[in-house]
């Protein structure tokens, strides 16, 4: 039997930790990029697999459509439920359809769906993929001269970067009746003024950002829940550990990014 | 210590793959020590060994699937370990190859799962595509099978559907690893008989791991064993049953050493 090395006392041992955590994350930081890379290499090259792509898209957009519409539904409401209640004490009631149409359009709708999709599909992408690749179903790909990267993850990675900012769009508006729905039905507001307000302050830019947001967050989970299912190894607890993985990678790099392109497109 | 490899036989026509100083090690763990084999145009060559001994590794090496750490794999001409991602892809395709779980993708049905390196690689009318499917189906003696799920098989007919799909697109070159482990006595003879008919109409090459001597006798022209990342034999099945070599002997009667245990 193998014993395993002993690691380091005290100090030593901490930097040994930390060490083998910062080249871990580098290691998944490496392959992220790898994947991306190659998907988007891949994308322009024959054949072009239309039904998967179609496939996907309905996978990735079609059947996520109840969970954002849900999300942002409720996240609409309780944005009036918050905003009603605190404006009411400087009387600026009349403002609550302004700052939840810009909160959902700006920030709100593009990380929620982000968030929720990289839950339901990039998971499923990396079990997927992970299942895949430990019953050899990815090597038997390769043997049929089949490039896995250009029948697997392209169409999975374009469908999410294509159909995140059609939900993102459905969220929006689905929020904002959300708000509507609570400043008027809840608390007795205009309806006409509500809707005036939900646009008199709202710009193109504000959703057409909020879209180009969620086009990377689409871009982000597909490629982390197919990178993680790549390189799965281990049988099925491989798998359990990459899909699991992948979720929290995922929502990480999607909360991460929002900052930076928060700060560059607004 | 392990015996130089004795090749007593060499391969009967030029060689469809050469394996040269082939090294591979995973870790810490040296899988692949030096293999040198050459495998003719038309040959059928079963390899043989302990479990972990490095065989399915070997076979990965000969269609691209890893890469060596030392030494060429040459197929057909083209050296596999210089050779660009896109002459490697192209290379595969003269390639059929099967898994020891069959590999089939589970989304897709049987039909699907055959159909996919026709459709892939060829622009055939489905009407023709279908055809193939229903004959591939036929060899392996599964026929109407088409609309079903993998998951609805058993073992023993994934493999064969895995058989099939391999076949499919005519290669050049079959690999197969472990085709018949776990079949009973008929269906590993219709696998054999299979082979032996690919091979008498379209002349393949054909590499083979199995446990299964009885197939050896049928199907091989010649039997290698490798043992801890070594060829320590290659001969005539006939010859290879009587060899002397001690390791050879205690393989044959299932008296595989401790220490080759993995």
């Amino acid at each position: 039997m193998v014993e395993a090395a002993a690691r380091p006392a005290g100090i030593f041992g901490w930097l040994d930790h930390f060490g083998s955590l910062v080249i871990r994350a580098l290691d998944d930081l490496g392959r992220f990029f790898y994947i991306m890379a190659s998907s988007v290499m891949w994308t322009f090259r024959r054949p072009f697999d239309g039904t998967e792509w179609l496939r996907q898209m309905v996978r990735v957009g079609w059947d996520s459509i109840p969970v954002v519409f849900l999300t942002c539904l409720f996240t609409g409401m309780v944005l009036a439920l918050q905003t009603y209640r605190g404006f009411e004490r400087f009387h600026a009631e009349g403002f609550v359809g302004s700052v939840v149409a810009l909160s959902l359009t700006r920030e709100l709708a593009p990380v929620l769906t982000g968030l929720m999709v990289a839950g339901r599909v990039g998971s499923a992408m990396a079990a997927e993929l992970g299942t895949m690749r430990v019953t050899e179903q990815i090597d038997a790909l390769y043997a049929m001269a089949t490039e896995p990267i250009h029948y697997l993850v392209v169409p999975r990675v374009n469908a999410s970067i294509l159909m995140l900012p059609i939900l993102t769009l459905i969220g929006d508006a689905v929020g904002v009746i959300g708000g509507w729905l609570i400043s008027v039905g809840l608390f007795g507001a205009n309806s006409y003024l509500y809707m005036e307000r939900t646009f008199q302050f709202l710009e193109v830019n504000d959703i057409t950002s909020g879209l180009v947001k969620s086009a990377f967050f689409g871009l982000i989970l597909s490629v982390t829940g197919c990178a993680k299912g790549f390189y799965t190894s281990g049988g099925a607890e491989g798998v359990g550990r990459s899909t699991t993985s992948a979720v929290v990678t995922a929502s990480l790099y999607i909360l991460l990014s929002d900052f930076f392109l928060t700060k560059i497109l607004f | 210590m392990v015996a130089p490899a004795i090749s007593a036989v060499r391969s009967p026509a030029g060689p469809m793959i050469s394996v040269i100083g082939l090294h591979k090690s995973f870790g810490e763990k040296e899988v692949l020590r030096g293999i040198d084999l050459e495998i003719g145009r038309g040959e059928s060559l079963m390899l043989v060994g302990g479990s972990g001994a490095g065989k399915s590794v070997f076979i990965k090496h000969l269609i691209g699937l890893l890469q060596p750490d030392e030494g060429h794999v040459v197929v057909d001409g083209v050296d596999l370990t210089h050779a660009s991602p896109e002459a490697v892809l192209e290379l595969r395709k003269k390639f059929g190859m099967t898994f020891q779980e069959g590999a089939l993708f589970d989304s897709m049905t049987v039909g699907d799962n055959i159909a996919f390196p026709i459709r892939r690689h060829t622009d055939k009318p489905e009407k023709e595509v279908g055809a193939r499917v229903r004959e591939c189906l036929q060899l392996v003696r599964l026929p109407g099978i088409e609309d079903k799920m993998p998951s609805e098989l058993s073992g023993g007919m994934r493999r064969r559907v895995g058989f099939a799909r391999a076949i499919a697109l005519e290669p050049e070159i079959l690999l197969f690893d472990e085709p018949t482990t776990g079949l009973d006595p008929i269906n590993t003879a219709a696998i054999g008989d299979v082979i032996n008919q690919l091979r008498s109409e379209l002349g393949v090459t054909a590499v083979t791991i199995t446990h299964d001597m009885g197939l050896a006798g049928k199907i091989a022209d010649r039997v290698a064993i490798i043992r801890r990342g070594q060829i320590l034999l290659v001969d005539t099945p006939e010859r290879f049953l009587e060899s002397e070599n001690w390791f050879v002997r205690a393989f044959l009667n299932g008296e595989v050493p401790e220490e080759d245990h993995p």
